[in-house]
């Protein structure tokens, strides 16, 4: 059995973003970056299933971006893939999700995957497109959004969730593309040994040219702060003053406090 | 300009958020027609044209399918946008459409502006104009971003059929688990976001909301990291909520979660993070470390 995972490095979310230069993305001067969150819950998701199976399924991490995303690729490795894909872009910002997925669905088209783990979504774009569109340019199966993960001899069954808490339950046969929403498990940390480890698995390096054939379908225009629409109050300074000040709207606006 | 309207429907039931769509349309200035993959018995009160396919016969999550009958729509209309909701069930459908199409496709569209369609992204912080560079795009929109407009009428049906199989299998719906508290009757309510740090800090937030004499709520990162049971979560997936003070301690403001409390009567956030998406709901903001304000606060009300 193969296995994909693809993976996304993306800014801490708490960091504090300014445009680039062109003003169509962020620009990466002071940011710290990491694996995508919900890519995590993916990674974690494929090493089970090779853990299921006695550790017969190999595991392939890919990642599009600079140099930088090797760092999560390693920790992915780390986490127990078996090897990594880094497809080398110096500026994957400015391709459309229907070029990130033509990218991946270019180099999956010929190497027999069974199965494809990705995120939901990235933390930075967020477009939910890229696993779903690599889905239909291979013509796998695919189910989005799942927050359980269940395989037995070439049949996948999920729980996607759904709004108010709700759950769909789905069954699609391999090979099949999921989208893994976060609470799906608990992603592990990886241990020293693994750490240390992953520093001799393979990275094979592709150049994005070799792979990107398709023109962008959407161009952004602008990247900028939203206006703040936020009419409130904000509390600054010593915390017991904070306090303190809280304290007397809270008596001042609501019913709440006597 | 012409939109074709993705709506949605549950167990035969049109969903109410269907009605969002009409109002998107309508600050596009688009004339519409809309795709309902649902039940005859529970039509949208809309006058325009409506194709119609029974989720009797298509099932209710038969993305293959489902994808079929937006393309035959596709081809009857030919719209400039198709436009869904970034629901599960739209943001699961749209990049199948799109992809078939080879189009386009602009995800969770907070607002129609110049030259394009506005876009939040960096979980919620920042914005993007982004434009189609396809004839036909398609497009998700945020819930709740384009107020509902119900246009009234009776649909004039034309019913859509395809061929095929399909490569999922819906076996189901599971409920939701039972609400552990009922947090929609709480006067207050404070709440834990993944700002608090760890699960140890749980019982510092239970007694905030002791002290004010309302319920703990979460939201959802601490509900899956397991340190507060699912029965208490606030937002799209767990409860929506509306107390009188709502107070968010550690919590950035995903949308989700937004959505489920930001109807509340009085917000008070504490975030270290002052440009944290919650400030945009709050009616005070305070710029603190949790763990350092909230005992404070907590011993303060004491007195």
């Amino acid at each position: 059995m193969k296995i994909l995972v693809c993976i996304k490095q993306v800014p801490d979310m708490e960091s504090r973003f300014k445009p680039d230069s062109a003003g169509v993305w962020f620009s990466e001067t002071d940011l710290a970056f990491r694996m995508n969150e919900y890519d995590e819950y993916a990674v974690e998701q494929a090493v089970r299933l090779k853990e299921q199976l006695g550790g017969e399924p190999e595991l392939t991490v890919l990642s599009i971006g600079p140099d930088r995303v090797v760092e999560a690729m390693k920790k992915a490795l780390a986490m127990g893939c078996d090897r990594g894909v880094q497809v080398q872009d110096p500026s994957p910002h400015l391709k459309d999700p229907f070029q990130i997925a033509s990218i991946i669905a270019a180099y999956a088209k010929d190497q027999q995957f069974d199965l494809v783990f990705t995120g939901l979504q990235s933390q930075d774009r967020g477009s939910a497109q890229v696993g779903v569109t690599v889905a239909e340019l291979l013509n796998f199966a695919c189910a989005s959004t799942i927050i359980k993960f269940e395989y037995a001899d070439g049949i996948v069954t999920v729980k996607r969730e759904l709004e108010g808490g709700v759950k769909g339950i789905v069954k699609l046969k391999t090979p099949a593309v999921v989208t893994c929403q976060l609470g799906l498990n608990v992603p592990r940390y990886p241990t020293l040994p693994n750490i240390m480890k992953a520093k001799k698995k393979e990275i094979l390096v592709i150049p994005v040219g070799d792979l990107l054939h398709e023109q962008p379908l959407a161009q952004t225009a602008t990247f900028y702060a939203p206006a703040k629409k936020g009419t409130g109050v904000v509390l600054e300074g010593d915390v017991a003053d904070q306090a303190e000040r809280l304290i007397a709207i809270l008596k001042e606006k609501t019913a709440v406090l006597r | 300009m012409k939109a074709l309207l993705i709506g949605e429907s549950k167990e035969g039931k049109l969903l109410e958020s269907s009605y969002e769509l009409f109002g998107f349309a309508a600050k596009l200035g688009a004339e519409t027609a809309m795709l309902l993959i649902g039940g005859e018995a529970d039509l949208p009160s809309y006058g325009g044209t409506l194709y119609l396919a029974d989720s009797g016969k298509y099932g209710e999550y038969n993305p293959d399918l489902h994808k079929k009958l937006v393309l035959a729509a596709v081809e009857r209309e030919k719209p400039d946008y198709v436009v869904f909701l970034h629901s599960s069930y739209g943001w699961d459908l749209a990049p199948r459409v799109a992809a078939s199409l080879k189009v386009a496709q602009l995800s969770e569209v907070i607002s129609v502006v110049e030259g394009g369609f506005e876009l939040p992204c960096c979980s919620q912080k920042m914005r993007r104009t982004v434009k189609p560079a396809t004839p036909v795009a398609v497009l998700t929109l945020q819930a709740g971003a384009f107020a509902a407009v119900n246009p009234g009428g009776t649909p004039q049906l034309q019913r859509i059929d395809v061929e095929g199989a399909g490569g999922v299998t819906f076996l189901g719906y599971e409920a939701a688990e039972a609400k552990g508290v009922d947090l929609a009757k709480a006067e207050v309510i404070v709440s834990a976001g993944r700002g608090i740090g760890k699960m140890e800090n749980i019982p510092v937030i239970a007694a905030l909301a002791k002290a004010l004499g309302g319920e703990l709520g979460a939201s959802r990162p601490v509900v899956d990291s397991g340190w507060v049971p699912h029965g208490h979560q606030v937002g799209t997936t767990g409860q929506t909520v509306s107390p009188k003070l709502y107070v968010a301690c550690g919590i950035s403001g995903a949308i989700q979660h937004l959505a489920g409390m930001k109807k509340s009567g009085f917000i008070v956030a504490i975030n270290k993070d002052k440009d944290a998406p919650i400030g945009e709901v709050a009616d005070v903001l305070v710029v603190a470390d949790v763990m350092q304000f909230v005992p404070t606060l907590t011993a303060k009300l004491a007195k």
